[in-house]
């Protein structure tokens, strides 16, 4: 273990948030919250003081690291930052600090869940700073460090690795850095489109950043406890398309910016993510269409909401948890998708479920014939059996953090019934944010026990950072001297 | 700027690991999913798993827009159809690494033009080339060539009882005149750009540029010439040790080859009637022995095992063989066997790796002077350079006592119609020179990027 550079890579980052917490200060200040902005300013401060303390402590190391390196910057990282994260809050007297916790790691996971009952009640700059986390956690922190910083690291790759969703990880350029930054101007570029389509649509500048933010990282922070329910058509249509684009693999859009839009559209996982929401569009529409008197309303209500959990946004348009059993059914699936790989959505993964697929398509056929050779094959490529490997051990993973989470759900609120603590559980580790019955999408998470708060805070994580990396660090022999 | 490399084997990974270093755009090209995976993660590079003959896969690799392609695979054949697809898709030069002998004596030429090549190389062909200088000058433990063999950069290490034990250089230069420079010391692991002041040790690594007879005559006075050498013994039989052994006995020595496969034993006899090939177990030392390996003049070991080559060497220097040279193909190998006095290590791979370095450096400078040599010095500490100076480069024309350098760069020789000369502060570079810079490993593109 090199752990002088992880502290230094730490270092570096909470020096990035110290920096990135100064935008929703500048907010707080625009809009006479002075008190608010202070303590956006003091909570800078505090990440600034510690990041440098150990950038300074661990400047001269030799700075090699490897995957176990990688896994474990990235997993202390977000926890790191979200403790940071929380400190405004706690600060300004607006939250508890585990509501604080929850929140703001809700945030940076772009879940979506909320403790908070009454929205109005927090400062705006508070808001803004909940909503800004969604759009650093949707493509990543540690991305940007490396888009922004000159990196004289040894193995960054292996961050980069641990913190992209998905089962691969494909370089766009030769350089990381490129890569990176190529990431974040698509990012940018997607995410300033869609601000300036909704202020078109009559949002102010803070609201559509808000939105946006919402959105861009799949996350589904609002400024209303309805959600979209009272915003125009435009502004429901603009978010619901937003959202499914932000859920498609970003390097699908390098290769069409770079003229290949032949092999971008040739993707499979793409192919079926837009089947899918087809689909699910299609039967959730069919089984909502008496609750509203015209077939634009059904339309935009059923897509809007697919796309919101299909991409674990989060938003929502009604109450879908007053809808009927098919319906409900439909979304209760959608929350184990999740995006592509390579997208900022959260979830399972659909280039995940494919291989599941393959795999067992092959394993089956081994059976009947023993002697048969199987391969994998995806997007014209071999699979090598570590990656399906991969795959398969994550999804045992996933369910076996999703029984232990619902489990704890269970013996701490006794209360609580089955739907909620399952769809709670499903809510957070899928990243998506709302869930059925008492957390249902107009509904908050509030009621829950601080213990059951943290349980939940941490599927929260689990679910960003893939299980692997927070699974990880909690093994001993990680933690060896090499 | 775009690099394809096709084949991650051993010259390959020191390829990619070279010109990571030197900030290209590297993409590599294998078709063994664990080769790519290890590469990925262990340096800055893009790859792409697939045969480097497929036309999908070159074009994933984006070889149209690559500069540079260079096809280091086992294999000749494919090498050569890698680097012609590679072509015909964009590329704008191609490097193919071509070893069989066939290949290289008569049809290189027409290959080469049909195919759009900018260059062939083969490894084993320098790798015996640079022994052969080796040879030639046994007190050095490495020679390099300026300027087509006019002026040359030796290293020498220094003997406990060495006469230049505890001098300064500015006292050497009075001691010993003549027209050489003492470029670069590696001291243990530290290399040196040193200047007057400098305090020599024994046990120090030198490096000298000046002239060929200027060297002789150095090492005469210093007391440092050893015999030619006339008799060498090499183990393995190897293609380099075929290239090496066709050398040496054109220059008319005597060569004994040991090597273990019957077969290919039969095949030296066959193509090197002069040569006196054994058949046996080159890691026996009563083998050894009984051929006499105290008698030879030098002592050449190029199997395909690194450890084998490092221990049968260290064996022959306790015998007392003047002048000993292993091939050692591993970095970290290398750097071992040195610590046990070894000073004389080839390794291919380095070689290759500088020759596609200093192409790719000649390609990023499109204007002014252009590279025609390089050499990696100390471990790629340091690194020799020589330029051809072009009119408007900004050095010309200024007396080079004026000319503002930046620190810990040389100007250590200037070769002017054929004839080379250690600068002094009272001479000038002048358009159409071929000048020799030391310099720290960096990014010296230019023969302008030594001003300050």
């Amino acid at each position: 273990m090199n752990r002088r550079m992880v502290i230094y890579t730490l270092g570096i980052l909470l020096d990035i948030e110290a920096v990135l917490m100064l935008l929703p200060a500048a907010v707080s200040f625009m809009f006479g919250e002075l008190r608010t902005g202070a303590m956006l300013v003091v909570a800078s401060g505090a990440a600034a003081m510690v990041g440098t303390l150990g950038l300074f402590l661990c400047r001269k190391h030799d700075r090699t690291i490897y995957a176990k390196e990688g896994f474990v910057i990235v997993s202390l990282a977000w926890l790191a930052m979200t403790l940071f994260g929380a400190l405004p809050f706690v600060f300004a007297g607006e939250l508890g600090f585990v509501d604080a916790i929850f929140e703001i790691a809700s945030g940076f996971t772009t879940t979506g869940a909320s403790i908070i009952t009454d929205l109005d009640k927090i400062s705006r700059g508070l808001m803004f700073w909940r909503s800004f986390t969604h759009w650093i956690g949707g493509m990543g922190v540690l991305v940007l460090m490396m888009a922004i910083l000159p990196s004289d690291t040894d193995g960054s790759v292996h961050i980069l690795k641990a913190e992209m969703p998905g089962p691969t990880f494909g370089k766009l350029v030769p350089k990381l850095r490129k890569t990176a930054m190529i990431l974040y101007l698509i990012y940018i570029g997607i995410s300033a489109t869609e601000a300036i389509l909704l202020m078109c649509g009559g949002l102010n500048l803070y609201e559509a950043l808000i939105y946006t933010f919402g959105t861009a990282g799949t996350g589904g922070f609002g400024l209303k406890g309805d959600s979209l329910t009272t915003y125009t058509p435009y502004v429901q249509w603009v978010i619901a398309i937003f959202m499914m684009l932000f859920g498609v693999n970003f390097n699908l859009y390098y290769l069409a910016l770079m003229g290949k839009v032949k092999s971008a559209v040739k993707s499979r996982e793409l192919w079926l993510y837009l089947s899918i929401i087809a689909v699910s569009i299609c039967i959730v529409g069919f089984h909502i269409r008496t609750l509203y008197t015209n077939f634009g309303d059904t339309v935009r209500t059923s897509t809007f909401q697919v796309a919101s959990i299909v991409t674990t946004t989060g938003y929502s348009t009604a109450d879908f948890d007053s809808w009927n059993g098919v319906a409900k059914g439909m979304l209760f699936l959608l929350y184990f998708v999740g995006g592509c790989a390579g997208s900022t959505a959260g979830g399972i993964k659909i280039s995940r479920l494919i291989l599941l697929g393959k795999t067992i398509r092959r394993d089956l056929r081994h059976m009947v014939h023993p002697h048969s050779v199987g391969v994998v094959k995806f997007e014209g490529k071999r699979v090598s059996d570590q990656t399906l490997n991969g795959v398969t051990s994550f999804f045992l993973l996933y369910c076996a953090i999703l029984a232990g989470v619902f489990l704890l759900l269970s013996v701490f609120e006794p209360s609580v019934n089955v739907e909620t603590n399952l769809t709670a559980t499903m809510a957070t580790l899928n990243n998506v944010g709302p869930g059925f019955g008492k957390v249902g999408p107009y509904l908050s998470y509030a009621f829950y026990s601080p213990f059951s708060k943290l349980a939940l805070t941490l599927s929260m994580l689990f679910g960003r950072l893939e299980i692997y990396p927070l699974i990880l660090i909690l093994s001993p022999n990680t933690w060896k001297r090499r | 700027m775009r690099v394809v490399i096709v084949g991650v084997g051993k010259i390959g990974q020191y390829m990619v690991h070279s010109l990571v270093a030197e900030d290209h755009d590297v993409v590599v090209v294998d078709n063994d999913v664990k080769v790519v995976e290890e590469i990925t993660n262990q340096y800055d590079v893009m790859a792409v798993c697939g045969n480097g003959v497929d036309w999908e896969t070159l074009e994933e690799a984006g070889v149209a827009q690559a500069e540079l392609v260079a096809a280091v695979t086992d294999s000749d054949e494919k090498n050569m159809l890698s680097c012609f697809m590679a072509r015909k898709l964009g590329a704008k030069h191609t490097i193919a690494r071509i070893r069989n002998p066939e290949y290289n004596d008569n049809s290189l030429g027409f290959i080469k033009e049909q195919l759009g090549l900018s260059m062939a190389i083969n490894p084993e062909q320098l790798a015996a080339e640079e022994i052969y200088n080796l040879l030639k000058l046994p007190s050095a433990v490495k020679v390099e060539y300026f300027s087509r063999r006019n002026f040359e950069m030796v290293e020498l290490k220094l003997p406990p009882d060495s006469p230049l034990d505890g001098m300064k250089l500015s006292d050497m230069r009075q001691e010993y005149k003549g027209q050489y420079l003492v470029c670069i010391v590696q001291r243990g692991d530290k290399g040196y750009i040193p200047d007057g002041s400098f305090v020599l040790k024994a046990g120090d690594r030198i490096g000298i540029s000046a002239t060929r007879s200027e060297i002789i005559r150095l090492f005469k006075v210093l007391g440092e010439r050893r015999k030619q050498v006339r008799s060498v013994m090499i183990l393995g039989g190897s293609r380099t040790a075929f290239y090496l052994a066709k050398m040496l006995l054109a220059a008319g020595n005597q060569v004994k080859i040991i090597e273990r496969d019957r077969e290919i034993c039969r095949e030296l006899c066959d193509a090197l009637p002069k040569a006196v090939v054994l058949q046996g177990d080159g890691a026996q030392q009563e083998l050894l022995m009984e051929e006499g390996l105290e008698q030879q003049d030098a002592f050449v070991a190029l199997t395909g095992i690194d450890e084998e080559n490092i221990l049968m060497s260290i064996f022959a220097v306790t015998h007392k063989v003047p002048k000993v040279i292993s091939k050692v193909n591993r970095d970290e190998m290398g750097r071992l066997a040195e610590k046990m006095q070894l000073d004389c290590i080839v390794s291919p791979r380095k070689l290759v790796a500088d020759i596609i370095v200093r192409y790719a450096r000649a390609l990023h400078n499109s204007e002014g002077s252009n590279i025609e040599v390089l050499y990696h010095l100390m471990d790629g500490y340091a690194e020799a350079l020589e330029f051809h100076v072009n009119e408007g480069s900004p050095v010309i024309g200024t007396l080079l006592r004026d000319l503002r350098t930046k620190p810990g760069t040389l100007i250590a020789g200037i070769i002017r119609d054929r004839k080379a000369m250690i600068p002094s502060g009272n001479d000038m570079i002048l358009a159409d020179d071929n000048v020799v810079i030391i310099g720290r490993s960096g990014r010296i593109a230019d023969v302008a990027d030594i001003l300050e």
